[in-house]
């Protein structure tokens, strides 16, 4: 049980200051009066402790001006705080001029998120710092809610309805995100992060970057983005006919050629294969991969030839060149 | 043994002090018999006050909803034969006739009629609670009774034919809003049927006691409060019925 | 500082106290007991079965503590967790903290503190009982088929369309229960209203009569918008109706309206009784009036009035709109003054005050210290921009059970000891009592301080698991639950034991003001011989009378001499 002993969260959004400006107040004003209370009742208790048996208080009248005061005086501390209350509310739900549009879907039991561009996420978000951000909340199924604690926003998402926050992150890091209405079984683990990037690393990501992705992730979604999986595929999935052999089980295992050679497929073969397609091909298909060359950053290469790696633990089931050894154990 | 808060002069009051001797219906942790009128009718009165709260709840959802979907409320309320309905509300206003006259047979000490009252009352009643009858079995002649055998297309208006194609969206979401009329309906006039066949079950108990003359011109609170429950279910009704039946009235 | 007791001299018990006929030796039988008309023997009813829902519900919360010690789910399958916490819940709010000061001391004492013979409509109150263990029948037998795992706020569509568990049966356990404080609720206001002893003007009522009419009034107006929203949703399960169903044209911001227009109330229902038996008892142990009685009793009316304004700030964040969220926000701040007026007399009724340390002494002090921080956080979570981001935390959690089991239970708690002499004709340990009073105060804070700070980093409502930063926190809550659980098994114990070895009380072992003190302990039937009229001020301490009242009676003794 060695966990660090968190006390406060992380203040991560234009609004968080405001939001733990009010609550220390507010503490303040809380932990003054209450101590005054104790103090109080404490001090009577000692100083006017029953001396004798018969012994009793000696009552007064209540003057007025005392029960008004101390009816007036909390009833003005409330609504100071209710006003500035209601003014940093405003401000968590002012929409800001130039906020770019996001979008959630809650369901049982997960996020689904889209970026303006398109990009698609499930449970995880990337946003830029220091950019407004309104993100759109809706539900499939039930009511939900949104909620970043270092951000301290939270909407509920009603199926229905579509639903608004705004937040404008200020600082790069992984940001809790949970589901924050009550919502049956898995309630619990619709939990997730919000990933905010600086604005530059934020654009890598978007363009498949390393940044707040594995590399086998950033692959497979590279795997998909470049259409290979159009080819590269089970033969059985849609009907379609597969045109390529598939990847999985492949990294690791003898490779046959259609001129006869077998070889290791390892890292270079696989990133041969997506340069320059045409020069090894494997026995028993047509020699129709288009090269890549030139569409692919060496990042972006990294990053397919990870998740092809990957694929290799799968249960090694190719079609039709016998694959002799096991697959090798995954090195990451 | 004294009771300390008080000065000597103690005053012991015994139970009855009001009329000499103890009326037999008077209770005996009441003094007299106006205490216990007096608390047997604001009890009543108070219950009626969370009746109100209770039909309150369904009323507002009403409004909610029918503020929300004028167009289908009304297309919905137009499936009800208002004329039954004015019937009904006849029959019930009626019946609060009866009962006052229940009561003020009592006050002039004429037992029978008493009776009579309360069975014409009673038999009113029934008659508000068969044509209510009859209207539940059309609904579900018509399919109109929300739950999975609901059917409403727009054409139909209630003829019992279903949608001969499926549905555009905005049909569905007409029928739907419709259902809920229909789920209103029946919750309301079947919550309301409800209190008429607890208050003719509370009237059928009064008989016996009022054939033997039990109330009369000292004693017929059980008579008002009864009545006093009574004319409630019916003011529920006079809200129910304009409510539910007259919103189509002026549709074409 | 003496502390112990604080009358002058012991004498035995004389021999014929032990024949006196009361209301507990009147008649023996179970037949005696079912259907009894007695006011004070359906307290006793209602007391076992509060009683065995706390133990209940008390079950629960310690399965959540425990299945929370560490960070994954462990020790049951979420499913599972999520019935637990919605039967806690459901037990604690309906069947424990609504019932149980109104219809255990409320029942018992109100009656004897007006000066009647007993409630307005008696077969009413035995009535009560029976829907009350009917509704808990419903209830029990969906926990036993498999609980309910909605929450106690029954959200829909969750509720309505999507839970796979006994939600009707559930539903209809509430509603029914629901009538038993109805019927309760209507009773008192008859009873404080038509039956009052000669001389007893409503500004010489106690104040605890004040807060039972107070809470009687929302009982009465709130609890059948419950009942008919309850029914809504029963109905839409059942039928497939599509009230709140947002697929078929329904809102399910419309049932949070419905279901909060009473749940907001209920909570003045739970506390509005638990400070009307603080303002006894801070009388009876200060042996003063009550500073600024009038007002404290005006407070309880208005809370009464002001609780039902105020629903909306369940609801900051739930889709409703800013305008109508600002609305509530303000109301609310208004709704917490008369608390703290009430706080303010309290405290100052101890200036020049005689004070002593019985029990029941010690459990309402620390009721004003724990509701005070309770309230205020409420203040803190009715400010809007607060409450965005605590909204469904444990910040709400720690909250409301500062304010339902710091304030209300023990609220109850102080009563059952002060009027225990009275309703059972024993005393109890002193020292015992006492060791509990601190086991509950400091295992109650230790549970749910802790839940303060979890709230503000994040860790939301109902979560089996959590991320593991939060692990500390949530063991030292579960360490203090232990402590708490301890405090409140011992009273089970010393209470029972004394009925048959406690030392006899006499009329008035504290030495207290109030017509309740002026007959028997326990009192006999029909409560007073000869019917008080009543011409003091209530809490008219002065010497002369308090000498009069503590001299004569015939056990002197406070507390059982061990």
């Amino acid at each position: 049980m060695e966990q660090e002993l968190p006390l406060f969260p992380e203040a991560a959004s234009h609004v968080a200051p405001q939001v733990d400006a009010l609550f220390f107040a507010w503490s303040a004003i809380s932990i003054f009066f209450t101590a005054l209370i104790a103090v109080l009742i404490l001090y009577f208790m000692v100083r006017y402790r029953r001396r004798s048996v018969d012994e009793v208080g000696l009552p007064e009248r209540a003057p007025n001006w005392l029960e008004v005061g101390w009816s007036i005086i909390p009833l003005v501390i409330t609504l100071i705080m209710f006003a500035w209350g209601a003014r940093v509310f405003y401000n968590i739900y002012r929409p800001p001029s130039n906020a770019v549009e996001y979008w959630t879907v809650g369901k049982q039991w997960m996020w689904k998120f889209q970026h303006p561009d398109g990009h698609r996420e499930i449970n995880t978000l990337h946003i830029p710092v220091g950019q407004p951000i309104k993100l759109n909340i809706q539900s499939e199924d039930v009511i939900h809610s949104f909620f970043v604690p270092a951000f301290r926003v939270k909407q509920d998402a009603v199926p229905g309805r579509q639903t608004q926050i705004f937040f404008e992150a200020t600082k790069p890091g992984v940001y809790h995100l949970f589901c924050t209405e009550y919502c049956g079984g898995e309630h619990s683990r619709m939990i997730g992060s919000v990933i905010a990037l600086e604005p530059e690393q934020y654009e890598v990501w978007l363009a498949g970057g390393p940044a707040g992705r594995s590399m086998a992730e950033s692959g497979a979604a590279l795997f998909q983005t470049l259409a290979c999986d159009t080819c590269h595929r089970e033969e059985a999935a849609g009907g379609v006919v597969a045109r390529a052999p598939e990847l999985e089980g492949l990294y690791g295992n003898q490779v046959r050629l259609m001129d006869g050679r077998t070889l290791l497929a390892d890292d270079e073969y696989i990133r041969e294969s997506i340069l320059d397609p045409a020069k090894k091909i494997v026995a028993g298909w047509q020699p129709v991969m288009p090269t890549y060359q030139g569409q692919v950053t060496e990042e972006q290469l990294a990053q397919l030839i990870t998740y092809i790696r990957s694929l290799g633990q799968q249960a090694a089931a190719s079609d039709q060149p016998p694959t002799a050894e096991p697959a090798q154990p995954e090195g990451q | 043994m004294s009771t300390r808060s008080i000065e000597p002069a103690a005053v012991a009051l015994a139970p009855g002090t009001g009329g000499g001797h103890d009326h037999p219906s008077l209770q005996h942790h009441f003094d007299n018999l106006e205490q216990q009128k007096e608390a047997s009718t604001l009890g009543m009165w108070l219950f009626l006050v969370t009746e109100i709260m209770f039909f309150g709840g369904l009323f507002t959802t009403y409004v909610v909803y029918r503020s929300s979907w004028p167009r289908e409320f009304m297309a919905a309320s137009s499936t009800l034969d208002w004329k039954l309905g004015a019937f009904n509300t006849a029959v019930l206003i009626l019946s609060s006739l009866t009962m006052a006259l229940a009561i003020w047979a009592a006050q002039v000490n004429r037992r029978k009629q008493v009776v009579f009252y309360l069975i014409a009352t009673m038999i009113l009643g029934l008659v508000f609670l068969g044509v209510k009858a009859v209207e539940y079995a059309d609904k579900f002649e018509h399919h109109h009774v929300p739950g999975p055998n609901f059917v409403w297309s727009e054409d139909a208006h209630g003829e019992g034919g279903h949608a001969a194609a499926a549905p555009t969206p905005e049909q569905a979401a007409f029928a739907h809003h419709v259902e809920i009329f229909f789920s209103l309906y029946f919750i309301m006039t079947g919550l309301h049927a409800v209190h008429m066949i607890c208050g003719i079950g509370v009237l059928a108990f009064l008989l016996v006691p009022s054939w033997k003359g039990r109330y009369n011109s000292a004693y017929h609170n059980p008579l008002e409060c009864t009545g006093l429950y009574w004319h409630f279910v019916d003011i529920v009704w006079i809200f129910l019925f304009p409510l539910l039946y007259l919103l189509g009235a002026h549709a074409t | 500082m003496n502390t112990s007791n604080t009358v002058p001299h012991e004498l035995p018990p004389p021999d014929d106290l032990v024949d006196q006929p009361n209301y507990l030796n009147v008649a023996y039988g179970l037949k005696s007991w079912l259907l009894t008309r007695d006011h004070k023997r359906i307290a006793i009813l209602y007391m076992i079965s509060v009683t065995v829902f706390f133990a209940l519900g008390s079950l629960f919360a310690l399965l959540i503590r425990l299945e929370l010690l560490t960070p994954e789910g462990d020790l049951m399958q979420p499913d599972t967790y999520n019935r637990v916490f919605t039967m806690h819940g459901v037990v604690m709010v309906f069947f424990f903290l609504i019932p149980s000061i109104p219809a255990t001391l409320g029942n018992f004492l109100v009656p004897l503190m007006i000066g009647a013979k007993d409630l307005a409509f008696p077969k009413l109150n035995l009535a009560s009982w029976y829907v009350y263990n009917l509704g808990g029948v419903f209830t029990l037998w969906a926990i036993f088929s498999g609980g309910v795992d909605t929450g106690w706020t029954f959200y829909t569509p969750f509720s309505t369309n999507y839970s796979n568990s006994y939600v009707v049966a559930t539903a209809l356990g509430v509603f029914i229960n629901g009538f038993s404080s109805i019927f309760t609720g209507l009773n008192f206001i008859v009873t404080i209203h038509r039956m009052r002893a000669p001389g007893m003007t409503w500004f010489r009522l106690p104040l605890f009569i004040w807060s039972h009419y107070a809470t009687s009034l929302i009982i009465v107006l709130g609890t059948p918008v419950i009942a008919i929203t309850i029914l809504m949703v029963a109905a839409e399960r059942l039928f497939g109706l599509g009230i709140f169903d947002p697929r078929l044209g329904g809102d399910p911001i419309l049932f949070q309206h419905l279901f909060w227009f009473y749940s907001h109330p209920a909570v003045y229902i739970m506390i509005l009784p638990a400070m009307g038996v603080i303002s006894e008892l801070v009388a009876a142990f200060a042996r003063k009036r009550i500073f600024g009685y009038k007002f404290v009793a005006f407070a309880s009316i208005a809370i009464a009035v002001l609780g039902f304004l105020v629903w909306g700030h369940h609801m900051f964040v739930a889709g409703q709109s800013l305008y109508a969220a600002t609305i509530f926000s303000v109301l609310s701040m208004l709704v917490a003054v008369p608390s703290a007026v009430k706080v303010f007399n309290w405290t100052a009724t101890l200036y020049e005050a005689s004070i002593s340390y019985e029990t029941p002494m010690l459990y309402a002090l620390g009721f004003i210290g724990l509701f005070t921080l309770g309230g205020l956080t409420g203040t803190m979570i009715a400010t809007l921009g607060i409450d965005v981001h605590v909204h469904d935390t444990y910040f709400i959690v720690a909250h409301f059970h500062y304010i339902m089991v710091g304030g209300a239970i023990m609220g109850y708690l102080g009563g059952l000891h002060y009027w225990w002499p009275k309703i059972s004709g024993r005393l109890y340990p002193g020292f015992l009592s006492r060791l509990s009073a601190l086991l509950v105060f400091v295992g109650f804070n230790l549970t749910f301080f802790p839940q303060f700070i979890l709230g503000y980093l994040g860790m939301p409502r109902r979560y089996w698991s959590y991320p593991p930063e939060y692990q500390v926190l949530n063991v030292l809550s579960t360490a203090g639950a232990s402590i708490l659980g301890i405090g409140y098994i011992l009273p089970l114990f010393y209470f029972a034991w004394s009925l048959k070895y406690g030392t006899r009380a006499g009329e008035n072992p504290w030495g207290a003001v109030g017509l309740e003190w002026d007959t028997t302990s326990p009192p006999p039937t029909e409560n007073f011989p000869v019917i008080p009229v009543v011409t003091r001020e209530p809490y008219d301490y002065t010497s002369e009378e308090v000498h009069r009242r503590t001299t004569q009676q015939e056990v002197p003794v406070v507390y059982q001499v061990d």
